[in-house]
């Protein structure tokens, strides 16, 4: 009896283990699933004259031409729209840490942002149209930034707000003793300890900004040339790979997996990259 | 003037050490004041944020919300914006088909997932799961998309599909009732693997605040790791595996480019796993933009994205509200 009680939870046990690394292997395999179907598609229609030229006549009937408007499209767009996260994220984390720390307002603040990670993207696109419309601005760079930065904002200030609170607590007391100011410890302590928690944020944000289309899509608009203002329209990647695969022609349809080839090389680099910034930065800060 | 005459002399003597000249306590303090007053005004920003995407899509969605009554608006099933029929039920249901498929489909390998990370894995597994987690959530909707497209789709299509025919064709959920692969599951499946880093990361999150001492008291008295598991660490963090599920289902129903791609597209009722969709983010975005000309259309589609919105306004704060009280400072 006492034999058979005991065999029978180890081979639960053991059961529930293998259940467990099999569902971890099935995400570590979509991961691979998802890169590998990429890369075979891809790569077959990935030439030079996809990243080094703008779309020719008849481009979408199957002529020639690359999508570099879509690529500086998309790297304007999401560069604007980080900055301009940023000039708001900093002041809100440097805000959140320094003066409300876990106060009932900290928790509100959080919470606040949390939300607004939530809100779908597409219903910024819809909000950012109706502002634009009503202040009469045509769909443009600027608009697709703007947007982009209500996107990005909540991410940015998050990822830093993860990195801030764990600083040691002992540092921001030693500086208010000393007879900083808050701003001082600001500006002086938390902002050097935070910096590779900036940059993670920085690059995970703009990472987030590029992929998203559902935002620009009403804002930013489409064009095949390479904006010169930012009150033109400009293209995007997830744009251009969205509307080649809406086509017939199956050579578009190519160039359009081409198109999402590069996108997630950009997004791999970008997250691949911001782990090596921060551990290489991350020797710097006090523990 | 007397506040003046003091820097200067500060400044003086500082410059006689041949030091930095630094600004007095007063000039210091009123940076700080000036820098606090400014800093809390851009605080509120993401609150008023919220508040102003909110009121913008009631207003500008009231013409639809008082010509029509919310029977017809919420229940009907006729959306024929040319003929002034504007029913979102169809669009409803498929909301709620392909996001309770994609999250029943991830709930239960995340779960799992992130017990073995918590539980059993070693550092080496879990140093290599941060990354595998975190480009999975890196990785673009619309890439997502595509992969449904050329791998999905065709999987539903030439797999699942003959499988159910062959035998679920009786239970009316699984009856296959059309020829290709676009349907409810194949956006449900790519939902899946969108949502699963999220669940998996705050699941694992929470499991670390169970106290170690439990697991080991539970542990010297002879239970398994599983039992271990089953009868000390989940009863205490299910609420936050719900909140989990609860956030991952709220990203789900906002979704928009990679669902589009590969859920169908069709304005009809859904009735089996098979059918083709059309969720609400979906409509918004095929149609949203080139409707001007019709009454109302607009405001039908603003609705849309109020409807979407305040599902998810809803879920969001339940959930973050009991994810915030179970990590306490963990929560990020």
């Amino acid at each position: 009896m006492m034999k058979k009680r005991w065999q029978r939870r180890h081979v639960i046990e053991a059961f529930v283990k293998g259940l467990m690394m099999v569902s971890f292997l099935i995400v570590a395999g979509c991961l691979g699933a998802i890169l590998w179907t990429i890369l075979v598609n891809g790569f077959p229609a990935l030439t030079w004259d996809m990243v080094t030229q703008i779309p020719q006549g008849g481009f979408y009937l199957g002529k020639g031409g690359g999508v570099l408007n879509a690529i500086l499209g998309s790297l304007y767009l999401a560069g604007g729209g980080t900055l301009l996260a940023l000039i708001f994220s900093l002041p809100i984390a440097l805000y959140l840490e320094t003066y409300l720390g876990d106060s009932e307002w900290g928790r509100y603040v959080r919470l606040s942002l949390d939300v607004l990670w939530g809100i779908p993207t597409i219903v910024y696109g819809v909000f950012g149209f109706i502002i634009m419309l009503a202040i009469g601005l045509r769909a443009s760079l600027l608009a697709g930034i703007v947007v982009l930065s209500l996107v990005e904002l909540p991410i940015m200030v998050r990822a830093m707000d993860e990195v801030i609170r764990r600083m040691p607590a002992d540092l921001e007391q030693a500086a208010l003793a000393l007879g900083s100011t808050k701003l001082e410890v600001a500006v002086r302590i938390v902002i050097r300890q935070m910096l590779p928690g900036i940059i993670t944020a920085i690059l995970l944000a703009f990472g987030r900004g590029i992929g998203d289309a559902a935002s620009v899509l009403f804002t930013a608009g489409y064009t095949d040339r390479i904006p010169s203002s930012l009150m033109q329209p400009t293209a995007s990647l997830p744009l251009a790979v969205f509307f080649q695969l809406g086509t017939p022609y199956p050579i578009v349809q190519q160039r359009g997996y081409a198109s999402a080839l590069i996108l997630t090389i950009i997004v791999l680099i970008i997250s691949v990259g911001s782990r090596l910034i921060s551990a290489r930065l991350n020797k710097y800060t006090v523990k | 003037m007397n506040r003046q005459i003091q820097l200067d002399i500060n400044n003086t003597n500082l410059g006689a050490e041949g030091r930095r000249s630094r600004p007095s306590v007063v000039a210091r303090n009123r940076q700080n004041q000036f820098a606090r007053r400014t800093f809390f005004i851009v605080t509120l920003l993401p609150m008023v944020l919220i508040a102003t995407v909110t009121i913008i899509l009631v207003v500008r969605s009231w013409p639809i919300l008082i010509a029509y009554s919310p029977k017809d608006l919420f229940l009907g099933s006729t959306w024929r914006p040319d003929n002034g029929l504007f029913g979102f039920w169809p669009y409803i249901v498929g909301t709620f088909w392909v996001t309770i498929a994609g999250v029943l489909l991830a709930v239960p390998p995340c779960l799992f997932t992130a017990l073995y990370l918590s539980e059993y894995s070693h550092s080496f597994t879990r140093s290599i799961a941060k990354p595998i987690l975190d480009l999975l959530a890196a990785i673009p909707p619309v890439v997502y998309g595509v992969w449904g497209l050329l791998a999905i789709v065709p999987f539903v299509e030439d797999v699942l599909a003959p499988l159910s025919k062959r035998w679920f064709s009786f239970i009316p959920i699984f009856a296959v009732t059309q020829p290709t692969g676009f349907s409810i599951i194949a956006g449900g499946i790519v939902l899946a693997v969108m949502i699963a880093p999220l669940i998996i990361s705050v699941v694992y999150e929470i499991l670390r605040t169970v106290p170690e001492e439990l697991r080991h008291a539970s542990l010297a008295v002879g239970a398994t790791q599983w039992q271990t598991i089953r009868q000390v660490v989940i009863p205490r963090v299910i609420p936050g595996m719900v909140a989990a599920i609860v956030l991952a289902a709220s990203r789900a129903l906002g979704e928009t480019m990679a669902v589009l791609m590969v859920v169908g597209n069709v304005a009809q009722v859904p009735k089996s796993i098979f059918d083709a969709g059309y969720p609400l983010p979906a409509l918004i975005a095929n149609n949203y933009g080139d409707m001007m000309s019709i009454p109302l259309y607009d405001a039908a589609l603003l609705c849309a994205a109020l409807i979407l919105l305040i599902v998810i306004l809803i879920f969001n704060i339940l959930s973050t509200l009991v994810l915030q009280r179970m990590l306490g400072k963990n929560w990020a």
